[in-house]
């Protein structure tokens, strides 16, 4: 899970990072009280999970009142890159003397949390990795013996930062990695971090991702979850216990178990299609819980046609055709189905569907054949 | 042979008691697996269908002699199961459970490495399978024949997909092992190719992968240097958008990295042939090994 800016900058002061002082608001009105109480200048920021919010008009910085209302006005609704700005966070402006870059992630490749520092803030730290990625300082630290103080004096030597501020550089990291454990996080990262006029430093942005598998250990993060900013089909996917994901094609695709799902989507791509979901309806799905994938798959009003592929191994192809006859009865579709039933009971699978005599329903026993299939009856509707 | 899994296999099942652990332990047995023991806290001195239960790990390895675990309990015991089954002295430890939070994985991880004395395989994954001689897990065992190919893979059943492929054409598999969907599996493709290819039953191999992390791009390198038998890749996830989980807690294009178009260059500018479908897969499997018969 994403959490905005200002949801993780209330997480890093849980955990002792410094961060200027701000409200969240949802209205011009709480944005000027906020601001009020706040002084100024203060900075009026849009909160959305994309990057490039300044360039996009989505950050403000006002003087006073009346210049808060303005800004305000004009961020709140604002579409930034597609999504809607329904929030800002007013923050006590602050004065910065350098922008420097601090993030840890969880590096599957080397299994240890890495951490990396730069002085070259402020941008994206991709293209500084690819540009000058001597900039970067970067070292793993042990999971089993935690943060060192000597970790923050080395990646603040390495990555050259003034040499006054190498101690606030190294407690920063510090309470960063405790806050990346504590909240079991797999990125926290703040740029810019930075240099302030009395020679402390400041987390002035904060990027925040944590392990959804953990969130049952964190009832307070997991309430910071807004299902109003999900796609519609993905909420109720969720609400449902069902893997989704939502695609821009026309065709809807499930399947049982999440390789073989990304592996249809593949094929449906080289036969010329263009997928409009993921979902897994995983392992040993029972005939209601594939009555209720139909029903979120053909909620979205794009797909045109739809494809099963099972391989039944604890899942029966049977209980996925009574789910798919079952389907029909409720909802009865009116785009037409690719089933490609292979694995355990699927002779009896084909033969319910056989007998149910679904209308515009196509049974193929190869996926490729299924595949090739479903787009040519995509193309035709 | 065959790898990890065989008749010597001396299984103890965590989560035993579950409805789950219950119905896939006792299809394990049926398959000929050695059952010898389950792990239910509290339960100790029970039988499931004549399997004895114990408390813990040291008082089932103690008792039985297993040398090899299996994971069953929910993702919020999981990690303390396996470092359990760990410190009692157990040397394979397969843990199917899905969902174990990441950190905790961090931990049991380098837990293992540190210690040196066994190997994790998954968690997240569906096991492993010596077809005719032993399973350990929830791979469903009748849809594979015993042969020499090798297959290992992040995937279930689009591993179950290209087995049955070649079990249709004839062939079958010396062993097939699952290492699971999440960031950090115990064991990964190096490690299962390395085994196989010391392995006299294995002749080709066959790797799954999927989006996400650099263990393709490992393996691609590891085969160029140290493989000498012949390995078809699949790679799952060309059109995965980034940013976005596809199932498996590990499967995520991040940036762009981990992307299976990167993944398939990788393995094929070592070589490697990668199919570009799982029927593909089958197919050149099957022509490579109809030459050499």
């Amino acid at each position: 899970m994403d959490l905005l800016e200002y949801q993780g900058k209330q997480l890093f002061a849980r955990h002792g990072i410094p961060v200027p002082s701000g409200k969240p608001a949802r209205t011009v009105e709480d944005a000027v009280a906020a601001a009020e109480e706040i002084g100024y200048p203060c900075v009026v920021k849009a909160q959305v999970q994309i990057g490039g919010r300044g360039k996009a008009g989505g950050i403000k910085v006002a003087n006073d009142r009346a210049q808060v209302e303005q800004h305000a006005g004009a961020i709140l609704g604002m579409d930034i890159r597609g999504l809607t700005v329904g929030e800002v966070w007013i923050e006590s402006a602050s004065e910065i003397v350098s922008e420097y870059y601090a993030s840890i992630v969880f590096d599957r490749s080397a299994k240890a949390p890495l951490i990396m520092l730069s002085t070259k803030g402020g941008m994206d730290i991709e293209a500084v990795a690819d540009e000058d990625p001597d900039a970067i300082a970067r070292l793993h630290v042990d999971p089993l013996l935690g943060f060192q103080d000597f970790h923050g004096r080395r990646l603040a030597f390495e990555a050259k930062v003034d040499e006054d501020v190498v101690r606030p550089v190294g407690a920063m990291l510090s309470k960063l990695y405790d806050a990346f454990i504590a909240e079991e996080a797999t990125l926290v990262e703040v740029n810019p971090m930075i240099v302030t006029p009395e020679r402390g430093v400041k987390a002035l942005d904060a990027k925040v991702t944590l392990d959804d598998n953990a969130l049952y250990r964190h009832p307070e993060n997991a309430d910071l979850r807004d299902p109003s900013a999900e796609d519609t089909q993905e909420q109720m996917a969720h609400e449902r216990g069902l893997i989704y994901v939502k695609l821009d094609g026309d065709i809807g695709i499930l399947g049982n178990g999440a390789g073989l799902v990304m592996s249809t989507l593949d094929v449906v791509a080289l036969a010329g299609g263009k997928p409009a979901n993921f979902l897994d309806a995983g392992g040993g799905s029972k005939a209601e819980a594939i009555t209720s994938a139909v029903e979120v798959i053909l909620s979205n009003p794009k797909v045109k046609a739809v494809l099963f592929n099972i391989f039944g191994g604890i899942t029966r192809c049977d209980e996925v055709a009574m789910g798919l006859i079952e389907a029909f009865k409720q909802i009865n579709p009116t785009v037409p189905f690719v089933v490609r039933l292979d694995g355990t009971n699927d002779k009896e699978g084909r033969q319910l569907l056989a007998e149910a005599n679904l209308p515009n329903v196509h049974i193929k026993s190869t996926m490729d054949g299924a595949a090739k299939k479903v787009v040519e009856l995509a193309a035709a509707s | 042979m065959s790898i990890l899994v065989d008749r010597s296999t001396k299984l103890v099942v965590s989560g035993i008691t579950g409805r789950e652990g219950t119905f896939h332990s006792l299809r394990n047995r049926d398959y000929g697996t050695q059952v010898v023991a389950g792990v239910t806290p509290g339960k100790g001195g029970q039988d499931v269908e004549g399997i004895p239960v114990f408390n813990t790990f040291h008082d089932a390895v103690q008792n039985t002699g297993a040398n090899t675990a299996m994971i069953f309990v929910p993702p919020r015991f999981a990690a303390d199961s396996i470092l359990e089954a760990e410190d009692a002295g157990v040397g394979l430890i397969i843990a199917i459970t899905e969902g174990i939070p990441a950190h905790d994985e961090l931990r049991v991880f380098n837990t293992i490495k540190k210690n040196g004395r066994s190997r994790l395989v998954g968690p997240n994954c569906p096991g492993i399978l010596s077809p005719g001689k032993a399973t350990v897990g929830i791979i469903p065992a009748s849809f594979f024949k015993e042969g020499n190919v090798g297959v290992v893979s992040r995937s279930g059943t689009l591993t179950y997909q290209i087995g049955n492929e070649l079990a249709r054409s004839g062939f079958g598999n010396s062993t097939i092992v699952g290492i699971g969907g999440d960031p950090v599996p115990g064991t990964d493709f190096v490690d299962v190719i390395g085994l196989f290819e010391a392995d006299s039953e294995t002749d080709l191999i066959v790797m799954c992968g999927e989006i996400g992390g650099d263990a393709e791009e490992r393996a691609a390198e590891f085969i160029a240097a140290s493989v000498s038998k012949p390995v078809l890749a699949y790679i799952a996830g060309f059109t995965a958008p980034p940013g976005k989980t596809m199932g498996h807690a590990g499967a995520i294009v991040s940036g762009s990295k981990g992307t299976a178009a990167a993944k398939a260059e990788a393995l094929e500018a070592k070589g490697v042939r990668v199919g570009r479908t799982p029927t593909e897969v089958a197919e050149v499997a099957i022509s490579l090994l109809g030459a050499a018969a």
